[in-house]
């Protein structure tokens, strides 16, 4: 199995990098894949008695593992996934002109039907979570296959985002699940039943994860707008496959999680809410593509009430309408894009009596299209029949109820929108030239459909038809499945259960669905909804970036003082917060002075200081603080530290020298400061950090534990060094790198005075020269 | 600890901090300058109370590590003010100006009120 994955990477990377000059030749290949596949889940997968498991360590040391599991229900998926996959793909080749385009679809078609094999194979949450990423990024670029389009650019965007948010809060809940069952694996989770809440939480994101990408609500907007992509891409990820991704994550996960009242709640809520919306909208339409989306979506929302209340009957009629729907809808996908591609257009309000002029595609849409409708004996009406009975017998209580309900609805938008589909498609319409917003009411074939293209589709009309004559065999096979799923699940599909109270239902159904379609005319759009995920998604996404670009704005002003006040006043708040975990510490120990004459040099330092901030002539500033320099050298020789005298006052006269050379050039006094911020939050910032600082400092004094560092050196001093003054010997001896490090600051600062005192008197000049040029460059001139 | 070394502490953040909340650059240097002096002073001050100097041989000598420290500190201080004060030498010559602009390109995106406008088509009518 990991092989069969790791072939679809393999051809679909050479399909991308060496079929550049042969798409078909591509095509073909990955044709030849996606059959090789089917082939061998039948062989390895169908009436074997044991499930074939293969698990390859990934990351051993936490015990992750990718692992696939060959059960019934994964036979079914795969085969569903390849089966249709060869189809799609050989429709493709008459469908796409053969450009750098479809080599890109080709590769990423093969690509996708890997990963969602993968997926459907998975043994546990978090290989499963792998694969789904891995088709959420397939989608997005097969969205976006048409790259030049900005509406198949934002649609592709969209829908990642939408569905890579799901996907994140699936693997929240995988790793939460894996925490509190210690398990990941499907069939250890089904037996071990885990309980609590925070399993409870688990469930709801992994729940939330299989709504973004089954596209139920209240995410159901995406899909829709994924029909930007290509109509093959459309028929294969976002009706028969990709999208039934969160139902295979809900049919694992139901037996574990079905007993839940969140989960059934969500699932019934949620389930029941997108069929109906999906239907309504789906009545709506004029674009028999978006049409169909919206059908899609209803589908699913169909399939997740089904396959997710863990009702062992309705699960088997999940099963089983999720095949017949994949087949179906499939078939109804590449007709539309049959007469789209033999006409020019979708819009069904432009088309008229095309089953004169198409009649063998209009026969097999009309086959589809019942299937979907339910109508007997169509595949489609067997599980819509096994559906009703299930949920008719179920015990699941309140939700059970509204389940049923919402599934007769919306089986009646169902058939109602098969109808608007086929008659909107090929009806003849004599009022077509009343309808004004149309300029060019009919539409003619441009050419017959071809056979590349007429094939697949035929097929799959076929196949709805067949699996529906025998519906009693297509049953017994599925039971297999099905109890992969759930040990207690049965069912059974007929293609003429007799006059029960579930048939009676069917009938009601499709005659009032049959009205409905047959009455709403064509270009109304009666506003059934007005509740709108996608615009909900539109604002948070425009809020997201609004905020930050706010953010942006307060956080970075520009002004550099600004930046320096808020440091300031974040260091004064973090002494503070440091202070106030043992507040008065050290102040015990604090003397007036250590001597009278520190005292005094202390006082002359501070008074110098407050004469540099109060002085307005920038020579005086400048002496003054080199004084303030040299008090502190004095204090420094008080202390016991000779070296820091020394160097200080060396150091103070260069600076006062520098300062001097500097300000030798500007203007002698200060010019007024231009104001960015209160005078009075100045002072606080600055009055807050005085005090902070020093209190802190008192703090510290009394916060040594251990003996300084410097009783060592002491000793090594002379033995080690050979030197008496132990603050040299660090320097040069014990800590010589850092002096090292020292030495290229100050080496780097060099330079960097040097070139700007260079590129100063460079600019300077220029500037000096175009004020007044010279002479003789304007004599050349003229 | 000493009162006046506290207090003095307290004037050299003080003012350093007042002196740095300027625009004029010759003022922030001198503010740097004072936020570094009070630094060394700190380290000194909380190394321990006042005594000989650190010379093998001699008692009660004061702690050499934080003199270690503060000697590597002041002569990067100078390198500090000596780079700044060139900038604000250039500056000068090439502006004639004194004052520490705002940042051009963020006064422009606080400005740019005018939102870049996504043309996002809704799923009812995408353009397919």
């Amino acid at each position: 199995m990991i092989v069969l994955v790791l072939l679809h990477a393999v051809v679909a990377v050479a399909v991308l990098t060496a079929a550049r000059a042969r798409p078909v030749a591509g095509a073909v290949l990955g044709c030849a894949v996606l059959g090789a596949t089917a082939v061998t889940v039948g062989v390895l997968g169908i009436g074997r008695s044991t499930v074939r498991h293969e698990a390859w360590a990934w990351v051993p040391d936490l015990g992750l593992q990718l692992a696939f599991r060959l059960d019934g229900f994964a036979v079914v998926m795969a085969l569903v996934v390849s089966v249709i996959g060869v189809l799609v793909l050989a429709y493709s080749i008459s469908y796409f002109d053969h450009d750098a385009t479809y080599v890109r679809f080709v590769g990423l078609f093969v690509a996708f039907a890997g990963a969602m094999t993968g997926l459907v194979m998975a043994a546990d949450l978090f290989t499963m979570f792998v694969f789904w990423e891995l088709t959420s990024v397939c989608s997005f670029l097969l969205i976006g296959l048409n790259d030049r389009s900005a509406a198949a650019r934002t649609a592709a965007l969209r829908a990642l985002l939408v569905t890579g948010a799901g996907g994140l809060c699936l693997l929240a809940g995988v790793v939460l699940l894996q925490v509190a069952a210690g398990t990941s694996d499907f069939a250890e989770l089904a037996s071990a039943a885990p309980v609590g809440s925070m399993v409870t939480t688990a469930a709801c994101l992994a729940l939330i994860g299989a709504f973004t990408k089954s596209a139920q609500f209240p995410f159901h907007f995406w899909l829709p707008g994924a029909m930007a992509a290509p109509t093959p891409v459309s028929a294969y990820l976002h009706s028969a496959t990709m999208v039934k991704a969160g139902i295979v994550l809900m049919a694992r996960l139901a037996p574990v999680f079905g007993d839940l009242d969140v989960w059934r709640w969500a699932v019934v809520v949620c389930g029941g809410t997108t069929m109906l919306l999906g239907g309504a909208r789906a009545m709506r339409q004029t674009d028999a593509k978006l049409l169909l989306a919206h059908s899609t979506v209803s589908q699913l929302g169909f399939l997740t009430l089904l396959v997710g209340l863990g009702v062992p009957g309705a699960t088997y009629a999940g099963v089983a309408h999720l095949v017949a729907h994949a087949v179906f809808k499939a078939g109804l996908f590449l007709g539309v894009g049959v007469v789209d591609h033999a006409t020019g257009t979708r819009d069904i309000r432009r088309l008229s009596g095309l089953a004169r002029e198409m009649p063998f595609v209009t026969v097999c849409m009309c086959a589809a299209a019942a299937s979907m409708a339910g109508l007997i004996p169509l595949f489609g009406f067997a599980t819509k029949e096994q559906a009703l009975v299930a949920l008719l017998d179920a015990d699941a209580g309140a939700a059970g109820t509204v389940a049923l309900v919402a599934v007769v609805v919306g089986a009646v938008l169902s058939a109602g929108y098969s109808v608007r589909l086929v008659r909107g498609l090929f009806g003849t319409k004599r009022d077509l030239a009343d309808i004004a917003d149309v300029e060019h009411a009919h539409v003619h074939v441009h050419h017959r459909p071809s056979v590349g293209l007429s094939v697949p589709m035929a097929s799959f009309a076929l196949v709805s038809l067949v699996a529906g004559l025998g519906a009693d065999t297509v049953g017994r096979w599925l039971q297999a499945p099905v109890v992969a799923l759930d040990a207690g699940a049965t069912g059974v599909l007929h293609l003429w259960p007799g006059l029960t109270t579930a048939f009676a239902i069917s009938l009601t159904v499709v005659a009032l669905g049959a009205v409905l379609g047959w009455r709403v005319p064509d270009a109304v759009a009666p506003t059934v909804v007005s509740v709108s995920g996608e615009r909900i998604f539109q604002r948070v996404f425009d809020g997201l970036l609004d905020g930050s670009k706010r953010l942006t704005v307060v956080t970075q002003s520009g002004s550099l003082v600004a930046y320096l006040g808020i440091v300031m006043a974040v260091l004064t708040a973090a002494l503070v917060a440091g202070i106030a975990k043992d507040p008065g510490a050290g102040f015990d120990d604090l003397r007036l002075a250590d001597s009278w004459v520190q005292a005094a040099i202390a006082a002359i330092a501070i008074v110098f200081a407050g004469a540099v901030v109060a002085a307005r002539d920038r020579f005086v500033s400048a002496l003054l603080i080199g004084g303030v320099g040299f008090a502190c050298a004095l204090l420094f020789a008080l202390y016991g530290a000779p070296d820091l005298a020394l160097t200080q006052i060396l150091v103070e006269t260069l600076t006062i020298v520098v300062f001097l050379l500097v300000l030798r050039q500007m203007p002698r006094r200060f010019a007024a400061d231009p104001v960015w911020a209160p005078k009075v939050v100045r002072l606080a910032i600055s009055v807050g950090v005085g005090c902070a600082v020093a209190a802190f400092a008192v703090m510290v004094s009394a916060a040594r534990r251990a003996p300084s560092v410097g009783g060592t050196y002491a000793e090594l001093s002379l033995p080690e060094a050979g030197g008496n003054n132990i603050v040299n010997v660090i320097l040069v001896d014990f800590r010589g790198v850092d002096t090292l490090g020292e030495i290229t600051v100050l080496a780097t600062a060099a330079l960097g005075v040097t070139n700007l005192v260079r590129m100063a008197r460079r600019a300077r000049a220029r500037a000096l020269e175009a004020a007044a040029p010279s002479p003789l460059e304007g004599g050349s001139d003229t | 600890m000493s009162l006046a070394m506290v207090v003095l502490i307290a004037v050299l953040f003080g003012t350093g901090t007042y002196l740095l909340l300027h625009r004029t650059l010759t003022r922030m240097v001198l503010g740097v300058g004072m936020l570094a002096n009070g630094v060394n002073v700190v380290i000194v001050a909380t190394s321990g109370p006042p005594g000989e100097a650190p010379i093998v041989g001699r008692e009660g000598t004061t702690d050499s590590v934080p003199q270690a420290l503060v000697l590597t500190a002041i002569v990067i201080g100078f390198a500090v003010t000596a780079f700044l004060l060139a900038l604000a030498w250039r500056n000068w010559t090439i502006d004639g100006n004194d004052a520490v602009e705002d940042d051009v390109e963020d006064r422009r995106v606080a400005r740019a009120d005018e939102r870049r406008v996504v043309d996002v088509p809704s799923a009812e009518d995408v353009e397919l």
